[in-house]
């Protein structure tokens, strides 16, 4: 049994934020840990042998080659959110590298907190090798006294190794005082698979992020799923993007966003730039109080024998399916809430049941407070 | 067990039902017959209390309250209960989850009583979302087994059923209105419509109404009844109230 992080100043309602982003402080059921708290590295190591978590600065130290990785698919000259951040003398966030072969059954958490008012910046590489397998569980979330000004850079470059894979759930508690800027991208060698999700129930001022995956690899595979909520005062702009390079590669980006006053921006794009390749996108939107659903769903085919296809849907709760359920004894409120979280009840393929019990339970707990 | 009286109905600006009087015992089932378009299940989705169809005049007694002004939830919780002939899908809802909500307060075996509508592998499916017309029925009837209702109103229930389940089903509906017991011990009520009839060789009834434009215009022996439909159709049976 690994001894509990000491975590130095954090509340208890603080833990609980924390813990509804999957992050479990007793680090039981996890097989690694990475602890950030604004600046400071509270927390980094991983008892899977041949799995290392280790510190961005650390890392950078023991292997050299890493210089490769660094920088690659994300671009230092992007904007002014990654100039900033390669910018930084002493750089922070995380490296984490899946030997070949490897294979985590219990999940690496990667927890991001923010609990003063400033810019909390990190550089993270992941690296799956060839055959191996990864599983992260990234919790980000900010202190309850956190106040204006407060923002979360954040730099994610992954490599997906032949015949590997790396799973990515990234479930998010900010406040409505942050912004929030990631930036990452990912590139999937031959037979590798990318699994990303985002989960977002919480508010938070701003973010705007665009993940990318590229899918160098022949029958490479990659799904994004997001499911987010926007209450008034939320102004999310959520994209990703799938370029599918390889012979036989396919991408699926799935999406489920409510808007309870909240602005939602969903962006998706899929390039068929490949014979053989297959891509879906799907956004379905729920305005349950006067808010934007913006879906923006791009599919870009320049060969023959690519197959893109995408579908997207903004609506409202149907009165049948509420009184439908009311019929059955359930409250109006209990019923609206029970087609909502079957509404957001998207079941991810290859993820392990843990990870996907971690993503029901954020949405679980979104559901008790009736959404 | 119910008492409508006098009952207007409007959908919109368009008044629906006119002057619907009916009555059920405790321990009744009535058949309710018309041709398609004449308002019956209008009439069913009145009494359920859905909000499109607003009571313009008359009352819904139900066990002797007045649930009239009740919503759909109030009604279901005082034993009011439905097997729907469309009922909605709804994505994402399994319908193991709803049958949790459903039986909240009670203690069913779900899986078995599952197991007994050959239900058992529909349970972490979403409701209704691909499924075969015998499906959507089972599906209904082992709902309403979980919710145990005492006035039970059923919408066509031998609709889009395989001559194979319509035996399931309709056992399974005889079950729920307690036509294994004795007349006299018999609390359950219900209310029937059928097109073909099919249904009422696996239950028996008490009493037929024969609905037409939105009017109640005939009651009596529901075999009767049928008997005479399907001799000569709709239009006669009316003409015999409507000379």
């Amino acid at each position: 049994m690994p001894e509990p992080v000491k975590v130095p100043e954090i509340s208890n309602a603080d833990r609980d934020r924390l813990a509804q982003t999957g992050i479990d402080l007793s680090l039981q059921n996890r097989c690694g840990s990475y602890l950030q708290m604004d600046q400071d590295i509270v927390h980094s190591e991983c008892s899977e042998q041949g799995i290392e978590v280790l510190s961005y600065k650390k890392a950078m130290e023991k292997y050299d080659w890493l210089k490769d990785y660094a920088w690659k698919v994300v671009s230092p000259e992007k904007d002014d959110i990654t100039k900033y951040v390669a910018a930084q003398k002493d750089p922070k966030g995380y490296v984490i590298i899946a030997h070949k072969g490897t294979n985590n059954i219990f999940p690496i958490q990667a927890c991001l907190f923010l609990g003063r008012e400033q810019i909390q910046h990190v550089h993270n590489i992941i690296i799956a090798e060839e055959g191996a397998e990864l599983h992260i569980i990234s919790g980000c979330a900010s202190g309850e006294k956190v106040g204006h000004g407060a923002a979360h850079y954040g730099i994610s470059e992954f490599y997906i190794g032949k015949n590997a894979k790396i799973s990515f759930t990234m479930i998010h508690n900010w406040s409505e005082n942050i912004e929030v800027y990631p930036r990452s991208a990912s590139v999937v060698e031959e037979g590798g698979v990318f699994l990303s999700n985002y989960v977002c129930m919480q508010p938070v001022k701003k973010i705007q992020m665009y993940p990318t995956a590229t899918l160098k690899g022949e029958n490479s595979v990659a799904r994004f799923s997001s499911v987010v909520i926007a209450p008034e005062g939320s102004y999310m702009d959520l994209g990703s993007r799938a370029v599918l390079e390889g012979k036989g590669s396919s991408a699926e980006l799935v999406t489920r966003a409510i808007t309870k006053g909240g602005t939602i921006i969903s962006r998706g794009h899929i390039a068929g730039k490949t014979a053989g390749t297959r891509g879906h996108l799907e956004c379905k939107g729920l305005i349950l109080r006067d808010g934007v659903i913006y879906a923006i769903p791009e599919i870009e085919g320049s060969v023959v024998g690519t197959e893109l296809s995408h579908e997207a849907a903004v609506g409202k709760l149907a009165r049948e399916e509420i009184e439908y359920l009311m019929s059955r004894g359930l409250d109006e409120d209990e019923a609206t809430a029970t087609i909502i979280r079957g509404f957001l009840d998207v079941k991810i393929f290859g993820l392990p049941e843990a990870l996907q019990k971690q993503i029901d339970a954020s949405i679980d707990e979104a559901e008790k407070s009736g959404f | 067990m119910l008492e409508i009286e006098d009952l207007h109905v409007k959908v919109g600006d368009k008044e629906v039902l006119h002057d619907i009087n009916l009555h059920i015992g405790e321990g009744e089932t009535h058949v309710l017959l018309g041709p398609n378009g004449s308002g019956k299940t209008t009439l069913l989705m009145t009494i359920m209390g859905y909000s499109q169809y607003v009571i313009t005049e008359g009352k819904i007694l139900f066990k002797g309250e007045d649930v009239t002004k009740m919503k759909a939830h109030e009604r279901a919780k005082r034993g009011v209960g439905m097997l729907f002939q469309r009922p909605p899908t709804i994505s994402g809802l399994k319908l193991g989850k709803l049958l949790t909500a459903i039986s909240r307060t009670k203690s069913e075996n779900i899986p078995e009583l599952a197991q007994s509508l050959n239900m058992d592998k529909f349970l972490n499916r979403d409701i209704n979302k691909g499924f075969s017309g015998g499906e959507i029925k089972r599906s209904e009837v082992l709902q309403l087994t979980i919710q145990n209702p005492d006035f039970i109103m059923l919408d066509e229930p031998e609709s889009g059923v395989d001559i194979e389940n319509i035996s399931l089903i309709g056992n399974a509906i005889g079950s729920l209105l307690e036509k294994d017991k004795r007349i006299v011990k018999r609390q359950k009520s219900g209310l029937v419509i059928t097109h073909t009839g099919y249904i009422l060789d696996y239950l028996e009834t008490d009493r037929g109404h024969v609905m037409c434009d939105g009017q109640i215009k005939c009651h009596g022996n529901p075999r009767e009844i049928m008997k005479d439909i399907k001799a000569r159709g709709y239009r006669e049976c009316l003409e015999c109230r409507n000379p």
